[in-house]
């Protein structure tokens, strides 16, 4: 699906992270760990060619993301469902609206009827489908957040810190919804920096946890 | 054809993922209003003279006068030989030795009312109407001088031309006008959609992370823009021509202010004005967008 091959990436002369690989393979569910300031948003973007890297290869779906145009980057996003912990809505829309805006911009807006409301159910927002993003919780936010990344059913999935404004109930709440989700075949790519987290998901899931430091990328182990 | 019917019809989903900002659609409108009223004066006048030059050229492209020597000995014999020789020339329509009272009509401006013309040596004046394609000037002449010697034949050719002259400036510097409102209204209308697109960087990042293409976000500002763009330059054409329909009229061969305004198929002009306003913002709010979208990766 999406593989990074002896990526190196930086700005303003200083290496964040150099010679990283790494293969989200389909159906795949991968934890992305690290201090804050490692990298591990960066990477993130990387993988959804937000950023392009300055050295080493990105391929997204078979293809070359350095060499991806601007249309073909907005198709190969339409394919990958990115959760950012501060959510990104529209506040001058409604939740709903706000959740269908990726049928919206693809010309599927008629789609949205029937997938919406099984949709705004799953992640237990009915009642709050007409409210204005200000208006909900951080928690309501999240699901909602994590609604819009899959309401085209994207291949891959991608969550910035999706627990990161969350109590414990909620983030095994959100977890659970993405487990769901890689039961169904999605790949999953989770940046977290709560390993409490990740031990809860351990019976649940064969994921794959990988730890950013120091500008490397090494597979995690003794400290979970 | 199918993308002007999309730009019309709109998206209303898509208008809605991109939220109107006040100042630029108050700059556009009030802009696109008074370049259009503008254009509806500039327009007026410039038709208006070019139509009222158009009418004097004609009349004096048919016309000629010929001026007799004011010898009182000879005059009478020269202007029945003048009259033979006119009434003989192909292309001469009509031959009328101007009256007395009519010539003194003509000397009354400069000399006043009580001007003695019988004591004065005032030459005699024929005017002469032509039908303009088989009359041959330099003939005529050429006869005039073997059998009326004196007589002096005047084509207007020195009044007519730059009468022709100063009316194709008038309309060069009209149509040049015309050309640098569409100008403003396109540099107004880059600044416009830049502020706009720069304004909502945000919600262009959030609508690229959800899948969408440059040409859809573009065309939520362009839609806005061509329509803002075309409804002020159909309010600012409609006083136009409310004020121009207020000008004094009157006959527009006696005075350029009597008559300033649209004849026939002149009213085309103020009405592609909105159009024209229409397509210009469409072509400079695309063109704003696209490189705006571009820088913003």
């Amino acid at each position: 699906m999406i593989e990074l091959e002896n990526v190196s990436y930086g700005y303003g002369g200083q290496t964040l992270f150099s010679h990283i690989s790494l293969t989200l393979a389909p159906g795949s569910f991968h934890f992305l760990t690290g201090p804050s300031g490692a990298g591990k948003t960066t990477l993130l973007r990387l993988c959804y060619a937000d950023l392009r890297a300055n050295k080493g290869k990105v391929r997204i779906f078979g293809q070359d993301a350095g060499a991806l145009n601007r249309d073909e980057v907005a198709m190969s996003r339409r394919r990958i469902g990115v959760v950012h912990q501060d959510c990104q809505f529209l506040d001058h829309l409604s939740i709903a609206e706000n959740i269908a805006l990726p049928l919206t911009v693809s010309g599927r807006a008629h789609e949205a009827a029937q997938n919406l409301p099984e949709l705004l159910n799953w992640v237990g927002l009915g009642p709050q489908a007409n409210q204005r993003p200000p208006e909900l919780s951080g928690g309501e936010r999240q699901r909602a957040a994590l609604a819009r990344a899959v309401i085209v059913s994207p291949d891959v999935i991608i969550a910035d810190e999706p627990t990161g404004n969350v109590d414990w109930e909620m983030s095994q709440r959100l977890l659970s919804l993405l487990i769901e989700l890689n039961k169904m075949g999605k790949t999953i790519l989770i940046a977290t920096h709560d390993l409490a987290m990740i031990r809860a998901t351990k019976s649940d899931v064969s994921a794959r946890v990988l730890r950013l430091k120091d500008g490397q990328l090494v597979q995690a182990g003794a400290e979970l | 054809m199918k993308a002007l019917l999309e730009l019309m019809l709109g998206d209303p989903q898509a208008d809605r993922a991109v939220p109107q900002t006040g100042m630029t659609v108050r700059l556009t409108v009030f802009v696109a209003a008074v370049m259009a009223f503008l254009a509806v004066i500039t327009l007026a006048v410039s038709l208006t003279t070019n139509r009222v030059a158009s009418l004097w050229a004609a009349d004096l492209a048919q016309s000629a006068t010929l001026r007799l020597p004011a010898d009182p000995a000879t005059a009478d014999a020269l202007l029945l030989s003048a009259l033979d020789v006119l009434e003989t020339t192909p292309g001469v329509t009509r031959v009328r030795a101007l009256s007395q009272d009519e010539q003194q009509a003509l000397l009354e401006p400069w000399f006043g009312p009580d001007l003695p013309l019988d004591a004065l040596p005032v030459p005699q004046l024929i005017e002469i109407v032509t039908d303009g394609d088989d009359f041959d000037v330099e003939g005529l002449r050429a006869r005039l001088s073997a059998q009326v010697p004196g007589a002096i034949l005047d084509d207007h050719t020195a009044w007519r031309a730059p009468l022709l002259d100063a009316a194709a400036r008038v309309r060069l510097i009209g149509w040049s006008v015309i050309v640098l409102i569409g100008a403003t209204v396109a540099a107004m209308i880059t600044l416009a959609a830049q502020a706009a697109l720069a304004a909502n960087a945000r919600i262009i990042a959030v609508l690229r992370l959800v899948g969408a293409k440059d040409a859809y976000i573009a065309r939520a500002f362009v839609r806005r823009f061509t329509l803002r763009a075309a409804g002020g330059a159909l309010v600012g054409t409609l006083i136009g021509l409310g004020v121009v329909s207020l000008m004094p009229q009157g006959d527009a061969t006696s005075s350029l202010l009597l008559g300033v305004g649209f004849e026939g198929g002149e009213w085309v002009w103020p009405l592609l004005i909105p159009v024209m306003a229409a397509i210009v913002a469409f072509f400079a709010t695309r063109a704003a967008a696209f490189r705006r979208l571009r820088e913003q990766t």
